[in-house]
């Protein structure tokens, strides 16, 4: 039995408190009026403008008198007289959304990086139970312990969506199905089918019922199995990993669709559930390889030996080099063909994300491809957790493109708001995965493969 | 060249030939060659053979084989005949290197997999009409025989083979091995 060390358990406490009060701060600053943002952008502009500077903030000043004196005139007359004016009211209201935005986008990211990383461990553990694998199974209490993340997880990821609202998914903004209302969008308004927002919990909680479920009963099942005289349990396990692998690649499609793509609800991608899954899996079996290394370390793994480290690290390195594929599929398929309506997903990312766009690809391929082609680097702990943390890292980044160009365009920083709501799902992820790891033994009694794994020597 | 006597011990299982093998090398002999009709997991580490470098040629080679794709589509798309088509920046290798990585990639591996083969045939000896070096038929159906030199130590060498488990022990004259 694992116990868990008091130190790990105060480190990740720490790091749940410096996260919350970092994301407190994020969302005390956020809080930004439109005259804030208006004084801002003129500040911001005169820095830019250098010698303009005075010219900018009065055409400032006189955007407010017009704005108001605008309001309530006649409309033709207005658009006429103040279409200065306007625009510029409406640059200030967009960047006072996306101010607003940040802290919610910020922390969205993170809790579904985590949640992606128990779901991505969970659909491993079932493909290593449903194929059989015989060099794994010394590894699966490690999986089962990630993957005890996923409710609460999976619960906070759609609590944010639910009270962050429109502040992440625009197609939730008041009045943009009703024809005739100024945010009325006609594109948004044809998809409401899909995307309204019962509709969008209701499904949330079958794709997280379905996946947690399929979590409980195959810890179930493997528990039984360590006391049993038969394999029954592993026969159960077996079969409900087959189901779940099939309502798992149904739903983490739909769920991507859903958490990820919806912020963008004018721009669709056919193969976008996949490259969620890629990402979510290399995520998922890096983890799988950090939490063994460490466990080794501490002398309570050892029966986990650089054979098994080398499997996984093969899997590191295979899965980074198909999310590449994805990644590279998507992009070049859409680059190629320029259509207006697709190519603005990317418009967007290369001109305001350029270094966290092309980063990604630097750490979640040229990097793992190079450090781990090696056999003998695959074999060697700290080489592995190196690469390991560079590819978490690498995806992190990879989800944080994925929102933030919808949420707050080009005002992102990796500050305060993102790094605090990292440390605390980190915090919190460390803290139910290592307390999930002491309520059972840390290797599989009585399951078939056990002996093989064990043995297990490439 | 002189005539050499090499001893030829053939078993008929690989268990019983790994143990020999280690018994072999444990007494210091040098085991000049093992003949077997399918690879036997751990043989090369038992004979304390050198591993193999051919993973390393294979990615100098893919490496070459990606420049050339880059430096060959730079030369034609951008250098040579920079025209426009349908719409693609052909200003720079870098604005138009979506449409190139298809290719760059499939001769990456082209080169890495097609030299590696090369390499296997030219370092292994092996091509066409080549005369076969089998010293003994069974050994590509059932049978496993080593081969080792003699220095003067046959009677010692037999003795120990045949506590080897070894089914027939040849004593054969050599021509210039190879």
């Amino acid at each position: 039995m694992y116990t868990f060390s008091n130190k790990l358990k105060t480190f990740s406490i720490i790091l749940m408190v410096l996260g919350l009060l970092g994301v407190g701060y994020g969302f005390m600053t956020s809080h930004k009026s439109l005259d804030e943002v208006k004084t801002m952008l003129a500040e911001e502009a005169s820095h830019h403008g250098g010698g303009h500077a005075e010219e900018a903030h009065v055409v400032a000043e006189s955007h407010d008198e017009h704005a108001e004196a605008a309001t309530h005139t006649d409309e033709s007359q207005a658009h006429a007289t103040a279409d200065e004016a306007h625009h510029g009211d409406e640059h200030a209201e967009h960047v006072m959304h996306q101010i607003h935005n940040r802290p919610w986008s910020a922390l969205y990211v993170a809790a579904f990086f985590f949640m992606m990383i128990a779901l991505g461990v969970l659909a491993f553990y079932a493909i290593q139970i449903a194929s059989q694998a015989g060099w794994s199974p010394v590894l699966f209490r490690v999986m089962e312990g990630i993957t005890a993340y996923l409710l609460p997880g999976g619960l906070i990821v759609l609590a944010i969506a639910f009270f962050a609202d429109s502040h992440l998914f625009v197609w939730l903004k008041e009045g943009i199905t009703v024809e005739g209302h100024e945010n009325y969008d006609k594109l948004v308004a044809g998809k409401s089918g899909w995307l309204n927002k019962t509709g969008f919990f209701i499904r949330g909680l079958i794709f997280l019922g379905g996946w947690v479920l399929y979590r409980q009963f195959s810890r179930k099942f493997s528990i039984a199995q360590d006391t049993a005289d038969d394999n029954r349990n592993f026969k159960k396990s077996f079969r409900i990993a087959a189901g779940f692998l099939v309502f798992f690649i149904y739903t983490e499609s739909m769920m991507s669709w859903d958490w990820i793509m919806s912020v963008d609800p004018h721009w669709f991608s056919t193969l976008f559930g996949w490259y969620v899954f890629a990402s979510m899996f290399v995520s998922g079996i890096t983890v799988i390889a950090l939490i063994s290394i460490y466990l080794k370390s501490k002398g309570v793994l050892e029966f986990v030996n650089e054979n098994h480290l080398h499997d996984v690290a093969k899997f590191m390195f295979a899965f980074s080099i198909f999310w590449t594929y994805l990644w590279f599929s998507q992009f070049m398929l859409i680059w190629y063909s320029n259509i207006p309506e697709e190519v603005t997903y990317f418009v967007t990312r290369f001109a305001d994300y350029k270094l966290p766009f092309l980063g990604m690809v630097v750490m979640n391929f040229v990097f793992p491809i190079l450090m781990l082609m090696n056999a003998d680097y695959k074999r060697i702990p700290w080489f592995v957790v190196m690469a390991g943390l560079v590819i978490l890292f690498g995806h992190y980044i990879d989800i944080f493109n994925m929102i933030m160009p919808a949420t707050v365009g080009d005002r992102w920083f990796i500050g305060i708001p993102e790094i605090s709501s990292v440390l605390l799902f980190a915090g919190l992820f460390i803290f139910v995965v290592f307390t999930a790891l002491t309520k059972a033994p840390l290797l599989v009694k009585r399951y078939p493969f056990r002996k093989e794994s064990e043995e297990f020597h490439y | 060249m002189e005539a050499s006597k090499v001893i030829h011990a053939i078993y008929t299982d690989d268990d019983v030939l790994m143990s020999a093998v280690k018994k072999v090398k444990a007494e210091r002999h040098h085991i000049e060659e093992i003949y077997t009709p399918f690879p036997v997991h751990g043989l090369d580490k038992a004979m304390g053979l050198a591993p193999t470098r051919i993973a390393i040629t294979a990615f100098i080679y893919g490496l070459i084989g990606l420049t050339v794709a880059i430096v060959m589509m730079n030369f034609i798309m951008i250098e040579d005949w920079p025209q426009n088509i349908g719409g693609k920046p052909s200003f720079s290798y870098i604005e138009n290197m979506p449409a190139f990585v298809p290719i760059m990639f499939e001769l990456t591996v082209f080169f890495a997999a097609h030299l590696m083969v090369i390499t296997f045939y030219l370092r292994s000896r092996m091509w066409p009409f080549k005369n076969a070096e089998n010293p003994d038929p069974r050994t590509t159906d059932d049978h496993f025989l080593m081969e080792i030199a003699i220095h003067g130590n046959e009677n010692e060498l037999e003795s120990l083979l045949a506590e080897t488990g070894a089914v027939e022990i040849n004593i054969i004259d050599k021509e210039d091995g190879h």
